[in-house]
């Protein structure tokens, strides 16, 4: 025993062993995933945090969907419209990986004020693949949270295919990469977590709700009051209304009655959306903030 | 030389915080940056890791240039901070694990290299606690396994006693030393505290940004010169002006108390005390210690800004 210390000393005296060490080459990508692994195992062993995500948007469809059961009639011809259970399933859903998505972010405030971070940021890796492990261990979380959820799809009668199933993962994956990374950018600037509760109630709460999570878009018509053309607008422009009309399409197949953009525009805008606040998250990351010394 | 600083100067807004900056630190030294809260230790820490970009003036690391060869300055560093860095709801092995992961270890050498900090460090069998469970003196331990996974050949260490029991702050020192010895790392790290600078081969004074001293802690007390006799009296300026008409001898005036360094100091108490009976409330006789160095290089005393202003 004492002999093996011995020799590991004398492996690291001077600068030859300093040159042996030098050859393992960091990696952004082992950097990476180590994070994205590290945000699954925190997130697991803070029970509240599993309950809470999944728990909440459970109730909501539960309550929502069996009292508004009697109200709420989509403009349908006949009487075979869908019942709020199912109509509101896909939003839940959404609702899920949005919460999931943003309380993993939340915790790059956490970490900085931990100090984490700060470990993080002087070590030989790129700033995306510190951004790249915190974003990818977010949407793993959500879309692993979806899934539970889905199961209850079971209750609702849905038929889906194998690809058709599939796909959903697929999209729910890139939804959730999409809403981790606006989590990111929000988060990233913050000092602290309450300031994040406020972001969530003004833009997280009404982006979910304008995206016909709850209630379809208005049609367009002539003469409709300016409110509903503006909630249509609203509804239209929210890059969450297609990943919610996405899942619906993929689960229910098309609503004809009510205004519902196409699959492939579902996927094109998703798409587009993760891209883009994917590359917000990375130029706004590699800015110096006041934060970082915390 | 590990670390060369040329002329670095930072300022937050219109705060100077370091001002025209230049020291060498050498290869396998230990030395300390020593000043009292708000003096620039925590900015040029900061600097030196990486974290803070250069305003104005030059940084090597180990040869190489700061920020153009930044990844490759923080390869070879290793860095503690005063801050816990901890992430507490992973083990020991875990947090060791992940940093590592930081720096391109993996497989089998991350084992073995796992291992041995952890034995180093005398953590073994507290290898699969969460560190939320454990005392700072061993979680400071972590952090420095976090540091040295990589076998930096420069640590930097922010405030390492700050917050461990006396037993825990021997245990670092004990480490730190054998780190220099036997693995030739070089050693920086900055304190408010004089006696932990003590123990530094090398010591730099800082003061409001600015190098007010720089050497080992032995010269740095020999270039007092002699004895340090305190006095402490309700008319100080009156005091000083009497001792220098009486006697020919310079003393000053440290916030309201008089002060004198003089060879053979204990034959100058009883000549003051036989001289001015009256005004002397308390004489006190010492050989010089840093705070003297302090006081010698700045006019004021080592704890006045404490408090005034923050660490910055």
């Amino acid at each position: 025993m004492h002999e093996m210390r011995t020799s590991q000393r004398g492996e690291h005296t001077g600068g030859e062993a300093a040159a042996v060490d030098l050859e393992i080459k960091p990696s952004p990508l082992l950097a990476a995933t180590t994070l994205c692994w590290r945000e699954i195992v925190r997130f697991f062993r803070q029970r509240n945090r599993v309950i809470g995500a999944v728990g909440q948007p459970i109730l909501f469809w539960l309550l929502f969907g069996v009292g508004m059961h009697r109200t709420f009639q989509l403009p349908t011809t006949g009487g075979d419209g869908p019942s709020f259970l199912q109509y509101f399933f896909p939003g839940t859903l959404v609702l899920i990986l949005l919460f999931t998505a943003i309380f993993a972010t939340i915790s790059i405030i956490e970490d900085r004020r931990e100090g984490f971070l700060q470990s993080v940021l002087v070590a030989p890796v790129p700033r995306w693949s510190m951004l790249l492990g915190k974003v990818l261990g977010g949407t793993l979380i959500a879309v692993a949270q979806g899934l539970i959820f889905l199961v209850l799809a079971l209750t609702l009668h849905v038929s889906i295919g194998v690809v058709a199933l599939m796909q959903l993962v697929a999209l729910l994956f890139v939804s959730a990469f999409a809403l981790t990374s606006l989590g990111f950018v929000i988060a990233w600037r913050m000092e602290s977590t309450q300031g994040f509760h406020a972001i969530m109630n003004l833009l997280l709460m009404p982006m979910w709700l304008l995206s016909g999570a709850f209630f379809p878009a208005p049609e367009l018509e002539s003469g409709m009051p300016t409110s509903q053309w503006l909630l249509h607008w609203a509804v239209r422009l929210n890059p969450v209304t297609y990943c919610v009309a996405g899942v619906r399409n993929l689960l229910f197949g098309a609503t004809a009655s009510i205004w519902d953009p196409a699959l492939t525009t579902c996927w094109l805008v998703t798409a587009l959306f993760a891209v883009f606040m994917f590359a917000a998250a990375w130029t706004i990351a590699g800015r110096r903030t006041t934060g970082d010394l915390l | 030389m590990a670390i060369q600083i040329a002329q670095l100067s930072h300022r937050y807004g219109q705060r100077q915080a370091l001002s025209d900056l230049s020291l060498d630190i050498r290869a396998q030294e230990i030395f300390a940056f020593l000043g009292p809260n708000g003096g620039g230790k925590t900015t040029l820490f900061r600097v030196l890791s990486t974290l803070l970009p250069i305003q104005a003036g030059a940084v090597h690391i180990l040869g190489r240039k700061l920020p153009d060869s930044v990844a490759e300055v923080r390869r070879r560093i290793g860095v503690v901070f005063q801050a816990p860095s901890l992430d507490k709801k992973l083990t020991v092995v875990e947090n060791i694990r992940y940093q590592a992961a930081l720096y391109g270890l993996r497989g089998g050498l991350l084992r073995s290299r796992i291992g041995e900090m952890l034995d180093q460090l005398g953590l073994s069998d507290r290898a699969n606690e969460r560190t939320e469970s454990l005392s700072g003196g061993l979680r400071r331990r972590v952090e420095l396994a976090k540091g040295m996974i990589h076998r930096p050949q420069v640590l930097l260490l922010d405030e390492p006693s700050t917050g461990l029991d006396p037993g825990a702050r021997i245990d670092l020192w004990n480490y730190l030393r054998r780190l220099r010895s036997e693995f030739g790392v070089t050693i920086v790290l900055t304190t408010h505290l004089l006696e932990e600078a003590d123990k530094a081969d090398r010591i730099a004074i800082l003061n409001q940004g600015k190098l007010v001293a720089l050497d080992t802690p032995d010269r740095l007390r020999a270039s007092v010169g002699g004895d340090s006799i305190t006095i402490t009296t309700e008319s100080p300026a009156e005091l000083i002006r009497d001792i220098r008409a009486r006697f020919d001898v310079a003393a000053t005036d440290v916030e309201g108390r008089v002060r004198l360094e003089l060879a053979d100091g204990h034959q100058w108490v009883s000549k003051l005390v036989e001289a001015f009976p009256q005004p002397i409330q308390s004489i006190t006789l010492g050989k010089p210690t840093l705070e003297d160095v302090f006081i010698d290089k700045t006019g004021h005393r080592f704890w006045r800004e404490a408090g005034e202003s923050t660490d910055a």
